[in-house]
């Protein structure tokens, strides 16, 4: 009788413990898709990051329920949204009468392409996105309209390009033609904006894993982008993102497709060199 | 005659308090980052203070730093240091200046300065994301909110 009461208070106490702590994380867990792809979700900092010795996937930092959600493609909601990406690879538009299937084999034809994006384009002498490539090809191969930055058939097509390279290294190039556009972001990194004068640093590099109100701050990792987030149920770009991010600092944000945000992509995408590509993860 | 007279006092007063307010970029800071005069020229309410320290779209200030006395609000922040026993560590002054610009007491410190309403990078519109309509910015809290929550950290002793 004793040991049942005991029990029950303990049981509760354990429950309200739960409850009123937040979110739950275990964050020494490691993750491997459909039982056999293995993500590297913890790793040594890249050299030039001087400030971090370890970097951490976002995915370390969620529940694990929410951990749990990308361990099987099979309970990903984001997949869905890759197989909405394959019908945007089939489809015929523009003048040209063109799909990206027209020209390319096979979504898997482009893997390892998002582990080394954004890069260096010669020919258009800047850095370029995923999202620039795929304009470029619609606008001058197909002859159909620029998507918008955060259009829901871009978003989905760059998730099943991305998908192609899951488990492989980030390993994106901070040095040659693209250094000066990776020194802008990193100024940008490193910037305190909006009234509430915050940086990507003050949260994601000086306060990771501690707590701001219920959110448990990660790393701000981008190798999981394109994320479903839990939040609003649909695929989320990086620059949608950034762009919340910069909000929430009482600033005047930027632009998705904007010179500032590729440069910060550029930037940030560096910082994860070396964690895997996980996309589309799922986050809160 | 006698009641036109204490209206015109009572005027008088009012006028008075209006004058005290230190706008701003008119704070004295000493060289430690303390404030020893009050901004609104009136004494904070320490009732007022807890709901602008625990309520999100005033301070906020749970957000970041966790308060033992407060287990009615959830989830405090753990981003800035526990404020359990606060007046015992500094004094009002000092506090002042804390919650008003953080960073002329710690320099390069994370905290938001909570009345300021200059020198910001990329000023925006409150949280829509948008360019400030106006400048100088209102400052995060206004003067007397600021003397409320002082007022209540200075309620908060272990000693």
């Amino acid at each position: 009788m004793k040991l049942t009461s005991l029990k029950v208070v303990a049981s509760s106490a354990l429950a309200l413990a739960l409850a009123t702590g937040g979110a739950q994380a275990d964050q020494e867990a490691d993750l491997i898709i459909n039982g056999d792809t293995e993500i590297t979700v913890r790793t040594a900092a890249p050299a030039h990051l001087e400030n971090l010795s370890e970097i951490l996937s976002g995915w370390t930092f969620r529940t694990d329920e929410t951990q749990a959600l990308q361990m099987d493609d099979f309970d990903n909601p984001g997949m869905i949204f890759v197989d909405q990406g394959l019908d945007v690879w089939n489809t015929v538009e523009g003048s040209a009468d063109k799909s990206c299937a027209s020209c390319h084999d096979g979504p898997e034809s482009l893997k390892g392409l998002r582990a080394e994006l954004p890069k260096w384009n010669e020919d258009a002498g800047k850095v370029y996105t995923m999202e620039m490539y795929i304009n470029d090809c619609r606008t001058e191969r197909m002859g159909a309209e620029a998507y918008g930055w955060s259009d829901k058939n871009m978003v989905n097509l760059t998730a099943l390009i991305s998908v192609q390279s899951r488990g492989m290294p980030v390993n994106v190039a901070i040095d040659g033609p693209a250094q000066s556009t990776w020194e802008q972001g990193k100024e940008m990194y490193y910037t305190r904006y909006g009234q509430l004068e915050l940086s990507c640093a003050n949260c994601h590099e000086d306060n990771y894993d501690n707590y701001i109100r219920a959110d448990h701050l990660s790393q701000g990792q981008i190798n999981g982008f394109p994320t479903y987030r839990l939040k609003n149920a649909k695929l989320n770009s990086t620059h949608d993102r950034f762009k919340g991010c910069v909000r929430d600092t009482r600033a005047e944000t930027f632009k998705p497709g904007s010179d500032e945000f590729v440069a910060l992509e550029l930037y940030v995408a560096s910082r994860g060199n070396g964690l895997s590509v996980e996309a589309p993860a799922v986050r809160n | 005659m006698k009641p036109t007279l204490i209206g015109v006092t009572c005027l008088m007063l009012g006028a008075g308090a209006a004058v005290a307010e230190t706008a701003p970029q008119a704070v004295e800071y000493d060289e430690y980052g303390a404030v020893a005069a009050s901004l609104s020229g009136a004494a904070g309410d320490p009732v007022e203070g807890r709901v602008v320290v625990s309520t999100k779209s005033m301070g906020n200030c749970v957000s970041c730093h966790a308060i033992s006395e407060m287990s009615d609000v959830p989830f405090h922040g753990e981003v800035g240091p526990v404020l359990d026993g606060v007046a015992d560590r500094w004094n009002e002054a000092e506090l002042r200046g804390i919650v008003a610009n953080a960073k002329m007491t710690y320099d390069g410190t994370i905290m938001p300065s909570f009345y300021k309403d200059t020198g910001y990078v990329r000023p925006g519109d409150a949280y829509t994301g948008k360019a400030a309509k106006v400048a100088p910015l209102p400052p995060l809290l206004t003067a007397q909110q600021v003397e409320d929550v002082v007022a209540y950290l200075m309620t908060l002793k272990e000693e």
